[in-house]
């Protein structure tokens, strides 16, 4: 470092200084590490098939990741995600009769409703997002039990399925609309009016307020976006698994989602957005779990080391100068 | 954006304190409907469904649905128990759900040795997690939505390591009194609500209640007042630990094995329930009694979609569920929006 960089005088000590460092790179570090690892116990770790697999895993989590790493950033969570992705799945089937891009429409524009039923609470009625999102979470996907019925529907249209099993250039197409996402979603916090507003609202939302944001508007494009990209991601899972099935589709995605973006750097707090880090944390998370399981560990080894995981990322990203 | 003056626009981060009324100084009708209005909100929901169902039934309201409706499901309102101090702290438990399951599975091994140890070990071992996870949360200062979102998924994977992935099942033996505490409907009710009286006390009429009510009003103040704040926060998730455990055990007796499977997603219902209740997310105000109409609710209502709806499936139950949380929560906000006008 330069002596240009500016320290904090008040107790920016090397401890601090290193926490402040794996908060900001320790996930990139960490996945490095990992794919380092993984290919010394196993070749073919690195292999075009395997990467792939990798690839059709994580582009959904990612998608709903970044919904949630800007919701996160205002300081709120969406609990709903995992719902919004089985009511996107239900309406697929019903509505792929009219042709593949109206039921796609639907599936979105249904997830923008969901994030605008959530966001209005949170906005307007100044309902606490984890209680207005727990509601949706819970009635959403009785919703989409409803409309689909309880069996699983199998989907054979083309364009769909295409949607999840495709390969552009080797790479699966769901992973360059991922990957579109996430530069979309990086340029909007970083170079556009709104990313800089949600950011404001997430750190200090009264002082937003007496500037005279337009806090309420944000707030409900925020859950608008996460609701759409869960919609999004819905899709994408119907197409890869070539059916629908509103009651398992989803499940948990919600806590993965929270996850990849904890991982990421992101603190709870608001404030502060990191798509890059998400897109890592995600990718890491799915690398972790794979390695664990293609060396036959049990689900119970994967689930402690997930939270061990967790619990970590937390220690390093959470709030200092507290105590 | 339109003009308004900034109180009505953004929510106030700490409510008011609820009691302000009662010397009689400041208060208007008004003010003391809406507070009648918040506090007796859900008791009064809870009698108007229960006479709407009993009229609109076409038998009277049958024992048989009265024993449905409080023994099936009794051992899964400590959950919401333990919630209502975890969230009236300001935090919250997402740990519970893994723990009941957990302490099913370990009552039910324990229980070949006997059964006191089938009442102890998951008392022990959910009361041990939970600890963990309030010192985590204290003097670790992580958020408690993270701790124990890792609780949830540790508990998950210790209850499979235990059971070998799920494969092995483990029977209370068939002539154990272990097994009556799980069985009828007086039993586990009995059990529960003497459990609820002991959380009212402890809430209302301790020191350690004031305590947790202080830390969720505003935390810096209660740090402040020479409160034992840490130690308090480690209790409650303690507290929250050990009731989930005993539930699981008691649902152990009942069910006579430990079920891997149970648990998934009881966490938000305990929320629910404690929010239906009227306890505030925000933290700084608990209602035990809400806490019992908000579980009593939500029990009622599903057993009515149960009965009328039952072609529909659970799929219904969650609808419902999930529209009337909304609603609950959407005319708690209203309330303390107008009672700030």
């Amino acid at each position: 470092m330069t002596a240009a960089v500016i320290e904090p005088a008040d107790g920016a000590g090397t401890r601090e200084r290193i926490l402040d460092l794996a908060q900001r790179y320790g996930v990139y570090a960490a996945l490095a590490v990992l794919i380092a690892v993984a290919t010394a116990l196993n070749s073919d770790f690195m292999s075009v098939s395997n990467w792939r697999v990798q690839l059709f895993q994580a582009a959904p989590i990612v998608l709903v990741a970044l919904g949630m790493a800007l919701v996160i950033g205002t300081e709120g969570v969406d609990l709903s995600v995992g719902a919004t992705i089985a009511l996107s799945a239900s309406v697929i089937p019903l509505y792929i009769g009219y042709g593949p891009v109206p039921a796609i429409a639907l599936a979105l524009l249904l997830g923008a409703a969901a994030g605008l039923v959530g966001g209005a609470m949170v906005a307007f009625a100044g309902v606490q997002p984890i209680v207005a999102t727990l509601s949706l979470m819970i009635g959403l996907r009785g919703v989409a039990e409803l409309m689909n019925g309880a069996a699983a529907k199998p989907v054979a249209d083309a364009t769909i399925l295409d949607l999840g099993e495709h390969n552009l250039a080797g790479v699966p197409l769901m992973a360059w609309i991922a990957l579109a996402a996430t530069g979309a979603v990086a340029y909007t916090v970083r170079r556009t009016t709104f990313g800089r507003q949600l950011v404001a609202i997430g750190d200090n939302k009264r002082a937003s307020l007496l500037a005279g944001l337009p806090v309420r508007r944000v707030l409900v494009t925020v859950y608008v976006l996460s609701g759409v990209l869960a919609a999004l991601a819905g899709v994408l899972i119907v197409g890869h698994g070539a059916e629908a099935d509103p009651a398992n589709q989803g499940l948990n995605m919600e806590l993965n989602a929270i996850t990849a973006v904890v991982v990421g750097g992101t603190p709870l707090s608001g404030g502060r957005v990191r798509v890059l880090g998400t897109v890592a944390g995600a990718m890491f998370m799915q690398l972790a779990s794979a390695v664990l399981i293609q060396h036959n560990a049990p689900t119970s080894t994967t689930q402690i080391v997930e939270a061990v995981l967790i619990c970590l990322a937390v220690y390093v990203s959470r709030e200092r100068g507290t105590r | 954006m339109s003009v308004r003056t900034p109180e009505t626009a953004a929510p106030l981060p700490a409510p008011p304190p609820r009691r302000a009324g009662r010397d009689g100084l400041l208060e208007t009708p008004r003010e003391r409907w809406i507070r009648r209005a918040e506090r007796r909100g859900p008791l009064v929901v809870l009698v108007a469904v229960c006479a709407a169902a009993t009229a609109a039934s076409p038998s009277d309201a049958s024992w048989s649905d009265v024993s449905t409706i409080l023994g099936n499901n009794a051992f899964v309102w400590l959950l919401a128990l333990g919630m209502t101090f975890v969230i009236t702290t300001g935090g919250i438990d997402l740990s519970v759900g893994s723990l009941y399951a957990l302490g099913g599975v370990l009552a039910a091994r324990a229980s070949s040795s006997g059964p006191w140890l089938a009442i102890l070990l998951p008392l022990v071992v959910c009361a041990a997690w939970g600890a963990v996870q309030g010192l985590l949360v204290a003097y670790g200062g992580m958020a408690p939505f993270i701790v124990t979102l890792a609780g949830l998924l540790g508990a998950r994977g210790l209850l499979q390591a235990l059971t070998n992935q799920g494969s092995t099942t483990y029977l209370v033996p068939a002539h154990s009194w272990f097994r009556h505490l799980g069985a009828g409907t007086w039993v586990p009710v009995g059990i529960v609500a003497v459990l609820f009286a002991l959380g009212w006390i402890l809430m209302e009429r301790t020191g350690y209640g004031a305590t947790l009510t202080a830390i969720g009003g505003n935390q810096d103040s209660a740090v402040l007042l020479g409160l034992p704040v840490a130690r308090a926060k480690v209790l409650v998730y303690l507290l929250s630990g050990t009731l989930a455990g005993a539930a699981g055990a008691l649902a152990g007796a009942r069910l006579g094995s430990g079920v891997t499977t149970i648990g998934v997603g009881y966490e938000l219902t305990a929320i629910a329930a404690v929010v239906i209740g009227g306890t505030l997310l925000t933290g700084g105000y608990g209602t035990i009694g809400g806490t019992v109409c908000g579980v009593l609710l939500l029990a009622v209502i599903h057993h009515l979609i149960d009965r009328y709806l039952s072609q529909y499936g659970s799929a219904m139950t969650d609808a419902v569920n999930g529209a009337f949380l909304a609603v609950v929560v959407l005319a708690q906000a209203l309330l303390e929006r107008s009672r700030r006008r």
